[in-house]
């Protein structure tokens, strides 16, 4: 083989196993799963007949299917605005100069707490907290909160809102190390100038601090946006998309349709809706990441 | 009056940080007092975080049963694969975006940055039909080769990034002496790289160690089972051994927990990559 031919091919020598792995486990898959959707049904059936997009008019006909989008909005917009909030407060309260570095140190560990656990742990773990006899119904009872036991996974009312409590606890440490990072990086002169103009702390807040932070604080929400869209294994181990229907997600109807009632296009059909979703987000994403640069 | 007013905020501050405190530790406080509670003791009014019966039963137990002790074998086995290829494969990667201009850059570029927005359930039906046919169903490589493509474009995209910061008169100095690429990439780029690396690896180790869908649908059989999956099963199984779920989940929660507090700065570099710039 001459030099030259050997130079143009060494990149893709390098690249081979990506390129292979991401050919057989990513482009593939995507044209299977896209391709099974205008099936009536494969896999479980030998001869399946192309019915073109007429999975895609059962889904967005499938009143099911809307309610779980209505609860999966619920879920990552109450979730996104409480993460957002605790996770600022949090970071905040760890970059003030009233705290010694040694207090700030061992604060952040334990509120980064919630991180360092996958989500059957914390699913399980929750599940023993807001048991109708758990620890959080004593407190309850105790204080007259409620004059019974409350049962939070249980009952169709509160189910949805119990599950993105659960939500909430455990994704908002992203949000507080990534924002306090932020934090460190404003430069103090920017506030020492605000002072000098005689701006108190709520006006340094809004005038300094928000428009530096913007460009992290618009990233973590749509990181966020795709990964709480997606979850699936935290409400499958708490309440496996119930009681009835009550916290029936996308991602949990999709599972279900597949899993379940071996529906696997009308399933692929969800599957590749939410795909489309998530990349019109993902292409958002990496617009506003480019233009950071 | 500035006086009182600093001392209020500092009052408030004091207020916030201690609830902070319990909303985010008493979970796990509660996790790690349960597992050394008998099972009867869990749900007793009024509850106790230590109790008369404290004993380390429910850990003895785990340890004692081996189909528990495989949960745990396998995840470690799946995790470590799953580091030592996505870091292997991911370096060379990195390694052609970063020296080379090639056709079809931009395109494999654009594909990798794209997996971050691929929903995992959307591959789960035809991975289920792919791993099938490829006889890997139930098998470690089921779940390694399924988690490389969730891994590896973090890799390429973070090591790309510190290649790029080493001058390439290091590769040519090599080169020079006589020396191949392939030597100049992995004996003098990547020993310098090794920071960067340890965040890349621990990101990876938690992606893999923390991954329920597709364990939980392309295993079948419990000696294939990991922690996470595992730990649900035991729900199943024995409904009403809370002590014993609250052992396994600190055990699970371990390995994690270890690397956070020994590299809290690498970890915490590796976790916010993609938002902080």
């Amino acid at each position: 083989m001459n030099a030259k031919l050997k130079k143009k091919l060494t990149p893709y020598g390098y690249l081979l196993p990506t390129i292979i792995l991401m050919m057989i486990l990513l482009v593939i898959p995507i044209v299977m799963v896209i391709d099974y959707s205008l099936y009536d049904n494969v896999i479980a059936n030998k001869n399946p007949v192309f019915v073109g997009l007429s999975n895609y008019a059962a889904v967005l006909k499938d009143s099911a299917f809307w309610t779980a989008v209505g609860h999966t909005l619920f879920f990552v917009i109450v979730s996104i605005a409480a993460h957002m909030i605790i996770g600022m407060v949090f970071a905040l309260i760890l970059n003030t100069r009233y705290l010694s570095t040694r207090t700030k140190g061992i604060f952040r560990a334990i509120y980064a707490l919630p991180w360092m656990f996958t989500a059957s742990v914390i699913a399980i773990t929750w599940r023993m907290l807001l048991d109708p006899n758990g620890v959080l119904n004593y407190f309850i009872l105790l204080f007259h909160l409620s004059p019974e036991k409350v049962t939070f996974l249980a009952s169709r009312d509160i189910a949805l809102q119990s599950v993105t409590l659960i939500n909430i606890w455990s994704g908002y440490p992203f949000y507080m190390i990534s924002i306090l990072a932020g934090l460190q990086g404003i430069s103090p002169d920017l506030y020492e100038a605000a002072a000098l103009d005689g701006a108190d702390a709520v006006h340094s807040f809004t005038g300094v601090t928000i428009p530096q932070l913007r460009p992290i604080l618009i990233s973590l929400i749509m990181l966020d946006f795709v990964w709480t869209l997606q979850q699936f294994a935290l409400i499958w181990m708490t309440t496996g998309g119930g009681p009835v229907n009550a916290t029936e997600t996308v991602s949990t109807w999709i599972y279900k349709q597949g899993f379940t009632k071996f529906q696997y296009s009308m399933a692929s059909t969800g599957a590749v809706i939410l795909l489309i979703v998530c990349t019109i987000i993902g292409i958002f994403y990496v617009r506003h990441q480019k233009a950071e640069e | 009056m500035i006086g009182k007013q600093k001392k209020s905020v500092k009052a408030l501050i004091i207020v916030l940080l201690i609830l902070g405190a319990i909303w985010a530790g008493f979970p796990v406080l509660w996790m790690l007092s349960n597992s050394f509670k008998s099972n009867a003791e869990i749900f007793e009014f009024p509850p106790k975080l230590v109790t008369a019966n404290f004993s380390f039963e429910a850990y003895a137990k785990i340890f004692q049963n081996p189909e528990q002790v495989r949960f745990f074998i396998n995840s470690y086995a799946i995790s470590a694969i799953v580091v030592v290829l996505t870091l292997f494969i991911g370096i060379m990667a990195s390694y052609a975006f970063s020296r080379f201009e090639f056709r079809g850059k931009g395109l494999i570029n654009t594909l990798i940055v794209a997996v971050q927005a691929v929903p995992p359930i959307t591959l789960l039906i035809p991975y289920l039909s792919l791993i099938v046919t490829l006889k890997l169903f139930n098998t470690y490589w089921a779940l390694v080769l399924t988690y490389l493509v969730f891994t590896l474009p973090y890799c390429i995209l973070m090591v790309t990034g510190y290649l790029n910061t080493m001058p390439r008169a290091l590769d040519e100095a090599v080169m020079i002496d006589g020396g191949s690429r392939w030597t100049a990439l992995w004996k003098i780029l990547i020993p310098s790289a090794i920071p960067g690396l340890i965040s890349v690896g621990m990101y990876t180790f938690m992606q893999a160690w923390n991954e329920y869908l597709f364990a939980l649908t392309l295993t079948k059989t419990n000696d294939m089972r990991t922690v996470p999956v595992g730990i649900n099963l035991l729900m199943g199984q024995h409904a009403y051994e809370w002590n014993q779920m609250m052992a396994m989940s600190v055990l699970g929660s371990l390995p994690i927990l270890v690397l956070f507090l020994f590299f809290q700065k690498y970890f915490i570099a590796g976790m916010t990559a993609g938002a902080v710039k």
